[in-house]
């Protein structure tokens, strides 16, 4: 959203956007939510998405999930694929028009659409007007769950130690780890366990873990290491590229530890699916 | 010590990735540099443990250098005439070349044989030891670090820390080979050996070099700090001195200064201060006693007008050089400063690097992330670098033919294919109908998924897509429940 | 064209249509986090210098110059080079004079020119006076003058500095104001913060890089 201030005067110097506020949160739940599910979720892990689903309809939530929905552009534009990024923003952008929350079980799509949709249509004054407005209601699952849906989770599982892997763009963008956790620490069974260097980046980055696999791989060796001797049982984590690629390097490695998303993690250990 | 054998020899070899591979390799570089850095970050975090004071700090930090870029020419004049007014030859360069130039016609006029250096990021980037030395006038390094890096015919690999990727074992042996001293490991026996080595220098010197912090308008004030004590001696015992800086290095106000120097050392050092801060505003007065008799600032574009053309670019150069994104980096913790292949590493490098040398000479170095945001967290200026790395990356890829030129070497990273890709790709997140069809086909096909798909197999096994997406599932689920 | 005027039509061309970002320069992030009482700035400015390796002596106006000496003797120095035109060179020499039996003074008067390897190799202390030190940052504030030089605060293993207590100050910002800095500065201004020091091996802390390997600041409680 950086770069609203300076349309009316292109070439003039830039200056570092206001302080974040926190954000404020509607009073009460709404009655009804989109789910944009995100493409590497759609296809690798639907189950987190279906659990998303249950969290919110246990909420007394009604859950829409538009059918035309794809991917909220981040791999073209982190590539620097713009055009590419907005175009595929655009055809999202008419699905979820309703006046009600966006919740969006990964972390940085979510941030995508909060925080650089703008930076995509800053010269489409109508279009922005209408991503601004997305950007005010889209909520991460965990930010969603916590704040909007205030929930009160009672654990049902039995004693595990668990850490939690947040994406970087998605804590810094949207206070992701804060939010998850806050939910963790709800279950009375649950023991988060710190791992060193808990927010470093797990080497992703989309394209880079392609474009860069040797720096790339040394990131998520050293991150899979720190999980191993953390002594977790199991990885949790909210952002599916995170996951894709702390699990496709433990499984290459032959370790029997795994990430899980965390919609299903609170679902499971919450009593769901029984 | 001959002059010959200090002569750089510094030779960059291969590609950016194939130096990557090698150096993430060396088990003694990553130990080095992983330590290093996490003794930084933990300095940094001490520092500014009030993250309210910091937050504000570094919003007014960048307000001060946003402030000087919105009147940078009518600063510099201002600059130049109050330098001259107090004494002070102001040069100005637009090439490397042109500075290296005018430093050696000074040095001339002197008929100077040797050359002392306080640190300076600049004379990197004129790579003035060599071209001094190919004139067979000596320059030598007088910063410990930077003098370690030198005797080794290395260049700095971190731009506060040059020597940071070697151990003291490694410090000790390079003494003992090229200053024939005793072997030691001691950290303080090592530093008195340089000492020793170095005052000397600086006593024989005829002309001191030095880089520039930060130039203020106002009073035509050059100000440098350190904690060594070399950049006052290199500025004051020769009796000719000369600062060399890159063009965006003036603050309009001595005020400014304030601000911006408590952000420059809590960030890069984790220091309240450092221990010389050392203010020049002319040279030797008829009546003093020491001091240089001659002052110059030579003044360097070198790119630096290129990235000031364009509003988003202009704000890498908010830079105060402190260093806290490379040690706050992931990439440049695994692969160290020499990687890079220039005079600046890690994420600064990264963006203002292309603007230098052009964007073909650096095709690797704005993909070279991960976009984890540390950098920008941490930039004391709050320059957005990952959003500057990720427009690296669109001018990288764009089409030569682009009607729209906003740097040297723009498109080095263009491919056809690629791009064809990527309008596949588009194509399919446009159209649902597609999409969907992919979906289904590829949740179906998934057994068909080869156990090897390129760069991503090298560490992680092969992605399975699940048996059903989650269109199909949730379309499925929503349906039931609208039943209900 | 020359470089000057290429390179300043370019950045001009670069900010057309463009105005000045205003100055909200807010001085209260720079003074509000760094004010201490009175009686705190002694102790404020000693945790910080002596975390630094600064050594400090509380002594009074009267007694500094027997002070001085008797760090001379317990550091077995053989000389000290002074600033003899200042009025703490004057003191100093009228105690020596007293007291007879100490080692040499030496003054500061003629160019370094005259006699640079003596000052390089046989110059073993100094003393300076200061204009004060911050208490934010442990930092005193010297502006050499013609009368007292400004290698004879850097080349001198020992540096012995003079700081009268009641010109510690709160922070930097507030040193510049009261005393107009902006409206002229001299030749060299610095700013000393303990004794020289290098982290560049292994970052591990060595001090006496190029500059003093020992700082010794006199506080003169009653001034």
């Amino acid at each position: 959203m950086s770069d609203l201030f300076y349309n009316a005067v292109p070439n003039a110097t830039r200056v570092a956007p206001p302080l974040p506020q926190p954000r404020e949160y509607p009073q009460r739940k709404p009655a009804q939510v989109y789910l944009f599910g995100t493409c590497v979720l759609d296809l690798f892990y639907p189950e987190a998405g279906m659990d998303a689903i249950h969290l919110l309809e246990r909420e007394g939530i009604r859950v829409e999930y538009p059918q035309g929905q794809s991917c909220c552009g981040q791999p073209a534009y982190t590539s620097g694929y713009t055009e590419q990024a907005r175009e595929v923003a655009r055809a999202q952008l008419a699905l979820f028009a309703g006046d009600y929350p966006v919740v969006v079980p990964s972390g940085s799509c979510a941030g995508m659409i909060r925080e650089h949709y703008a930076d995509l249509f800053h010269d489409e004054p109508e279009t922005l007007k209408q991503v601004q407005a997305l950007a005010a209601r889209t909520y991460e699952l965990a930010e969603f769950l916590l704040h909007v849906c205030k929930v009160q989770l009672q654990d049902h599982g039995n004693p595990v130690k668990v850490a939690l892997h947040t994406s970087c763009s998605a804590r810094r963008e949207m206070n992701t780890h804060v939010h998850g956790r806050a939910l963790l620490s709800q279950l009375g069974n649950v023991e988060r366990v710190e791992h060193d260097h808990e927010s470093e980046c797990c080497g992703f980055g989309g394209t880079f873990s392609v474009r860069m696999p040797d720096i790339s791989g040394a990131m998520v060796a050293d991150k899979t290491r720190a999980l191993k001797d953390s002594g977790a049982h199991q990885v949790v984590s909210a952002d599916c590229g995170c996951l894709m690629n702390i699990n496709g390097a433990l499984e290459k490695q032959r370790e029997a530890l795994r990430g899980q998303h965390l919609a299903s993690f609170l679902w499971q250990r919450t009593g769901g699916g029984q | 010590m001959s002059t010959q054998s200090l002569i750089p020899t510094v030779e960059v070899q291969d590609d950016f990735r194939a130096r990557a591979h090698k150096a993430l390799g060396d088990q003694q570089l990553r130990n080095n540099f992983r330590s290093a850095m996490d003794s930084l970050m933990t300095k940094r975090a001490v520092a500014f443990s009030d993250a309210h004071e910091r937050e504000h700090l570094r919003a007014l930090g960048n307000a001060i250098r946003a402030r000087a870029l919105s009147k940078l020419p009518d600063l510099l004049e201002q600059l130049e005439q109050n330098l001259t007014r107090n004494g002070v030859k102001v040069h100005w360069a637009e090439t490397v070349d042109e500075a290296n130039g005018i430093v050696l016609s000074i040095i001339r006029a002197h008929e100077a044989r040797q050359v002392i250096k306080g640190k300076s990021m600049v004379s990197e980037e004129m790579e003035m030891n060599h071209v001094l030395a190919e004139q067979g006038i000596e320059c030598l390094e007088s910063d410990m670090g930077e003098f370690i890096v030198q005797l080794d015919h290395e260049k700095p690999s971190h731009i506060i820390m040059p020597a940071i990727h070697k151990n003291a074992g490694q410090v000790a042996s390079l003494f003992h080979d090229k200053l024939g001293v005793e072997y030691t490991k001691d950290v303080d026996q090592l530093i008195q050996i340089g000492r020793r080595v170095l005052r000397e220098k600086f006593f024989e010197a005829d002309v001191g070099v030095s880089g520039v912090n930060f130039a203020v308008a106002e009073t035509g004030t050059l100000l440098l700090v350190e904690n060594e004590g070399n950049g006052r001696m290199s500025t004051t015992v020769p009796p000719v001195h000369i600062a060399v800086t890159g063009i965006e290095k003036v603050v309009e106000n001595l005020r400014d200064v304030v601000p911006l120097l408590s952000l420059l050392t809590r960030s890069a050092l984790g220091q309240p201060i450092t221990t010389y801060v050392n203010m020049i505003s002319g040279p030797r007065k008829a009546e003093e006693l020491d001091g240089p008799q001659e002052v110059h600032l030579v003044l360097l574009d070198n790119g630096r007008s290129q990235a000031f053309a364009d509003s988003e670019l202009r704000q890498t150069l908010n830079c105060i050089r402190c260093g806290a994104c490379m040690n706050h980096c992931p990439v440049y913790t695994r692969i160290g400063g020499h990687t890079y292949g220039e005079v600046y590493p890690g994420p600064i490098g990264k963006i203002i690097t292309p603007h230098m040398v052009g964007l073909a000479k650096v095709p690797d170095h704005p993909s070279a992330s991960s976009l984890c945001g540390a950098c920008g967290e941490v930039c004391p200026v709050k320059i957005p670098i990952p959003a500057l790395l990720r427009r690296l990356r669109e001018e990288n890829v764009k089409a030569p033919d682009s009607p729209h030129q906003v740097m040297r070497g723009q498109g080095s990273k263009y491919s056809r294919k690629e791009r064809m890709i990527w309008n596949v790709w588009t194509r399919l997140n446009t159209s649902p109908r597609l999409y969907r069809l992919f979906g289904f086909f590829a949740t179906r096909l998934r057994q068909l998924v080869p156990s090897n798909v390129g760069p991503w197999t090298q560490n992680h096994s092969a992605p399975k897509p699940a048996a059903r997406s989650l269109h199909e599932l949730a379309r499925e689920h929503l349906a039931k429940q609208d039943k209900h | 064209m020359s470089a000057k005027q290429n390179i300043l039509a370019k950045l001009r061309k670069s900010l057309t249509g463009t105005t000045p970002l205003a100055d909200n320069f807010d001085e209260a992030l720079v003074t509000e986090p760094w004010r201490y009482a009175p009686e705190q700035r002694i102790a404020q400015l000693r945790k910080l210098m002596e975390a630094v390796h600064t050594e400090i002596h509380l002594t009074t106006a009267a007694d500094w110059p027997q002070r001085v000496a008797q760090l001379m003797r317990e550091r077995q120095l053989p000389s000290l080079l002074i600033a003899p035109a200042t009025a703490h060179g004057q003191q100093l020499t009228a105690y020596w004079q007293q007291c007879g039996d100490l080692p040499p003074l030496k003054a500061y008067d003629r160019p370094v020119e005259d006699w640079k390897a003596e000052l390089f190799n046989d110059t073993p202390a100094s003393l300076t006076g200061t204009l004060g030190a911050i208490a934010a940052t442990g930092s005193l504030i010297v502006w050499p003058t013609p009368q007292e030089p400004r290698l004879m605060s850097l080349v001198p293993p020992v540096h012995f500095a003079l700081l009268n207590a009641s010109e510690i100050h709160d922070n930097f910002y507030e040193v510049q104001q009261k005393f107009s800095w902006a409206a002229g500065m001299p030749t060299n201004a610095l700013l000393i913060s303990g004794p020289s020091k290098t982290a560049d091996i292994e970052q591990v802390l060595a001090y006496g890089a190029h500059g003093p390997k020992d700082l010794v600041v006199l506080i003169l409680e009653d001034r």
